[in-house]
């Protein structure tokens, strides 16, 4: 069996910048293993811009922001294997893997680095109700279908959910001459980003349903119409208030959830927030010696904070396999006031740089007040104009707040 | 002309049409459908009901007990999932226990074995997650599961090796009836011409009847509605659990499926019209009959709801006869519960009792009952793999990430009996797409290796045949 110093799996952002910093560590003996043909990740189907404004101070497609750690990637000579899925990755470190030429093969490594990114929820999930005829797609399957198939899933649209690539995807749709009706969301608020719901959808005219859902789908064999409704504060539909749409598709843009399967069956510790791993801040996991970064670990709106977090992880994996073993002073970390999730979930307050905490708040909250304590102490207060849930929050700790950290760390935010 | 046709591509039809192919028969299928499995045979709760149901007497409790005994060599010999978990009918307050010992005396009069009425205790140590209201239980140590499309599928693909032929999207509209044989015709404008008509078309088996030209069969609907949950909920059941049957119905079930989900249903509504729809108060009864009847109900790993409907007779009972009326046309008509079970008896019984009684039964020595099932590849071992790889490298491409299904499995289920043709026919027969992103990441991929194996270009490749196109164009 082969022995690696680092395996990364998943040669999308996280991989990369993962497999980059790794690198520049020091570490030369470094695998990345892709499912897909080629590397980049989902940002290959992400043909609209945005991308890299806060890394590159540049508004990037997906395919150039992947390219260019690609390219960074490809100059350092790191070695990758595409069209390769891995089955199975074990608590010692064995990666089991399959593709065409190999076959089934093992390999081992001192570090691995988890990085395969997100699925979609499907409509399955939400158990709506109605029939299951040809024409329900999750938004990323229609992005497929029109960006890198060339083909059109519908032309009368209705989307469910106010993610991010649903949001997308209703202006994409247009633009390709289709016809989006109505995107539903069933929370008060959008869970994608405010200039995604300016640019998507209030450009196009597009309406925004807030508090509301399907209801019912109709349709044969192809989708012939939707129902949707007003909810209440329950997320329960309110009788009276159904609306009809004659469509053909639908859309369904309810939410991402970390892959699981290969960090479950690695024996790794999953969040019941985050639905992902719990990690310290050098974004190690429970098992020894296996990291996760990017949207596996947690779903990022933006891929410039999947880049710097794989950033962390390869450095943390390539100290690693050097040896260079970490001796933690761990705290955790938990939710307070309106917050849904705070990561990492283990802090090291004897962690030498600076450390980013990520959270997100459960609902719109205008001036805000973002309280980080620590046994009744405030260690950090900070004041915004807004936080909204579709938008990462963070607060950067000092090495030396770090060290005033007496107990485990509360975030919450206050109206 | 064929010696039989047998209208409607369900269990029912499958396992008769299996059974033909063991004579020197000359047989087909018909199946209105894109692909067969499409009816009540798709959606149902895949239950080998042990047989104390079914008043003595009928047809029902007599062939659901021979099918149950059949059933393990039976889907052995074609590679089908089975297994024998158990069923247990559960008392939820103590003047239910009655009902038990009714259930089980009825059962041992059907001639059904080891049924055993548990004790609270005995009952909480099979299953830890039932409700504390549970008082006792009834035990059926010979109830089973098993996919009640993979063994229609199996049956059918059996058959067809065997010689017999398979027509779908053949939707039967007339049937005319000559001297001594039937011209069957279909909507499309084709015709076949057959000396015997079994008519197996479920929901559609009083039409067929009354084509022939007999008006006594009258069939009627019932739909039922399941929720289905990830297989990170496998383990929360072992056994299959039924309520005790009370004067407001039998309730739901809640039960492993053979692939390691949990199912919860079905309802009981009445429909004028078969649609297959789900109700948003049927998804809700459902949640809420199985909280109470177990605790922890992992609602949260739903991963799709659905719904069958079942095709009864107004006798209440199953119709397998000859026509008093058509000489040539055999029903076996108003199959629902347990008829999935029963399917190998009944298709026994309809071959070497009525078809025998029309046409000279003469064997078919070269007749081979085994199939390798549509799983073997995944069952494997890493060596045997790789040898398969080494061959056919398309065995080592992932195209199902959530199921690990490969394309050449997909191909091959393209190319093998009975073909698959669509979407949703390339995942009943391997799950790929069943798992929980729902085909969200294979579906553009499957239908690609279908428009290529096909020779269609990609805007015809359907989710499920007919008008069921995935796309409607190329992008601008
Ligand atoms: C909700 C539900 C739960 C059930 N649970 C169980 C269980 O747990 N255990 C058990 O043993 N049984 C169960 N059953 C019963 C079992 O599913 C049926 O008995 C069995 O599937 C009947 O098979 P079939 O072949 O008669 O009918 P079907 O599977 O309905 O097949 C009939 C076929 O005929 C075709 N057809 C109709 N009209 C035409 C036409 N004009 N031309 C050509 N083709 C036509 C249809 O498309 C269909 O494919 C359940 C049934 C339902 C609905």
């Amino acid at each position: 069996m082969k022995n690696y110093d680092i395996i990364i799996i998943g040669g999308g952002p996280a991989g990369l910048a993962a497999a980059i910093s790794a690198y520049d560590n020091g570490s030369r003996d470094i695998l990345i293993l892709e499912r897909e043909p080629v590397l980049g990740g989902i940002l290959n189907q992400c043909i609209h811009n945005g991308f890299g404004l806060t890394r590159f101070k540049e508004s990037l497609t997906g395919p150039e922001y992947a390219y260019r750690f690609v390219e960074e990637v490809r100059s350092r000579g790191i070695e990758y294997m595409c069209d390769t899925t891995v089955l199975e990755v074990s608590t010692d470190k064995q990666v089991t893997a399959i593709n065409s030429t190999k076959g089934v093969f093992s390999l081992s490594a001192k570090a691995i680095i988890l990085a395969m990114g997100c699925r979609e929820r499907s409509r399955g999930a939400l158990n709506i109700a109605g029939a299951r005829p040809a024409g329900i797609y999750s938004a990323g399957t229609a992005q497929k279908y029109v960006n890198i198939l060339g083909q059109m899933p519908g032309k009368r649209v209705v989307i469910l959910g106010s993610g991010d690539i649903g949001l997308i995807m209703a202006r994409r749709m247009t633009l390709e001459g289709a016809k989006v009706l109505a995107v539903c969301e069933i929370m008060p608020h959008s869970s994608g980003l405010k200039r995604n719901i300016v640019q998507c959808l209030d450009d196009y005219g597009i309406p925004l349903y807030l508090s509301h859902t399907i209801v019912k789908i109709e349709g044969k064999d192809r989708v012939s119409g939707v129902y949707i409704a007003q909810v209440d504060e329950k997320r329960r539909p309110i009788e009276g208030t159904e609306k009809y749409f004659e469509c053909d598709t639908v859309l369904f843009s309810v939410g991402l959830i970390p892959e699981n399967e290969l960090s479950k069956g690695a024996g790794v510790s999953l969040s019941p927030a985050t639905k992902g791993p719990i990690v310290y801040d050098d974004r190690e996991t429970s098992v020894s010696g296996i990291f996760a970064c990017g949207n596996v670990l947690h779903v990022h709106d933006l891929v410039d904070f999947v880049s710097e977090e794989a950033e962390i992880a390869g450095v943390s994996a390539s100290n690693y396999a050097m040896g260079k073993g970490a001796d933690r002073r761990v705290v955790s970390t938990t939710c307070g006031n309106n917050v849904s999730y705070v990561l990492p979930q283990m802090l090291d307050t004897n962690a030498s740089g600076m450390v980013k905490l990520y959270f997100r708040v459960n609902k719109v909250l205008p001036n805000p007040t973002i309280r980080l304590t620590s046994n009744g102490e405030d260690i950090v207060v900070k004041k915004k104009k807004i936080a909204v849930p579709g938008e990462m929050e963070s607060i950067v700790l000092t090495p030396a707040k770090l060290q005033s950290i007496s107990g485990d760390v509360v975030v919450s935010v206050e109206e | 002309m064929f010696d039989v046709i047998v209208v409607g591509g369900g269990v029912i039809g499958a396992t008769i049409l299996r059974e033909l192919t063991k004579y020197r028969l000359k047989v087909a299928m018909v199946e209105k459908e894109s692909d067969v499995a499409m009816g009540q045979s798709r959606a149902n709760s895949g239950i080998v009901h042990a047989g104390y149901d079914a008043k003595e007497g009928t047809l029902k409790a007599k062939f659901n007990l021979l099918g149950n005994l059949m059933m393990p060599a039976y889907t052995q010999e074609l590679g089908v999932k089975y297994i024998n978990n158990g069923s247990i009918v559960v008392a939820y307050s103590p003047d239910e226990i009655d009902t038990l010992y009714e259930l089980k005396s009825r059962g041992e009069k059907n001639g059904v074995e080891g049924l055993e009425v548990i004790d609270t205790e005995t009952l909480r140590a099979l299953e830890p997650n039932i409700s504390p209201d549970a008082c006792g239980a009834l035990l059926a140590k010979t109830g089973g599961i098993v996919c009640p499309y993979e063994l229609t599928i199996a049956s059918i693909g059996n058959a067809m090796d065997n010689g017999a032929s398979l027509y779908t999207d053949y939707e039967v509209c007339e049937i005319v009836k000559g001297v001594d044989y039937f011209i069957v015709k279909s909507i499309d404008g084709r015709e076949l011409s057959t000396k015997i008509i079994i008519n197996s078309a479920g929901i559609g088996s009083g039409d067929i009847s009354k084509m022939a030209g007999d008006d006594t069969v009258h069939i009627s609907g019932r739909k039922g509605e399941y929720i289905l949950l990830d297989r990170e909920s496998q383990g929360y059941c072992t056994h299959t659990i039924f309520k005790t049957p009370t004067s407001k119905g039998k309730g739901i079930l809640i039960s492993p499926t053979v692939d390691g989900n949990i199912l919860l249903g079905p309802t009981a509504q009445e429909v004028d019209v078969p649609d297959t729809d789900t109700t948003s108060t049927g998804l809700d009864y459902v949640k809420q009959t199985a909280d109470s009847m177990c605790v922890r109900v992992p609602h949260y790993n739903t991963i799709t709801s659905f719904a069958g409907v079942r095709a009864y007779s107004d006798t209440h009972d199953f119709v397998i006869s000859h026509s008093d009326k058509v000489e040539g046309l055999i029903n076996v008509a108003g199959i629902e519960s347990p008829g999935l079970t029963s399917a190998p008896a009944i298709a026994k019984y309809v071959v070497e009792e009525l078809v025998s009684a029309l046409l000279p039964l003469v064997e078919n020595t070269d007749f081979d009952g085994r199939r390798q099932s549509d799983h073997y590849y995944s069952k494997l071992d890493n060596d045997s793999k790789n040898k398969i790889i080494a061959q056919d490298p398309r065995y080592g491409k992932i195209i199902c990430r959530c199921e690990q299904i490969t394309e050449g499995e997909i191909v091959s289920v393209i190319r093998r009996n009975p073909r698959a043709t669509t979407i949703d026919a390339v995942k009943r027969r391997l799950r790929a797409g069943m798992g929980r992103c729902q085909g969200g990441f294979c579906q553009p991929q499957v239908a690609q290796i279908l428009a290529r194996e096909l020779g269609i270009p990609l805007e015809e490749v359907t989710k499920s045949g007919k008008n069921s196109r995935l796309i409607v164009g190329k992008t601008k």
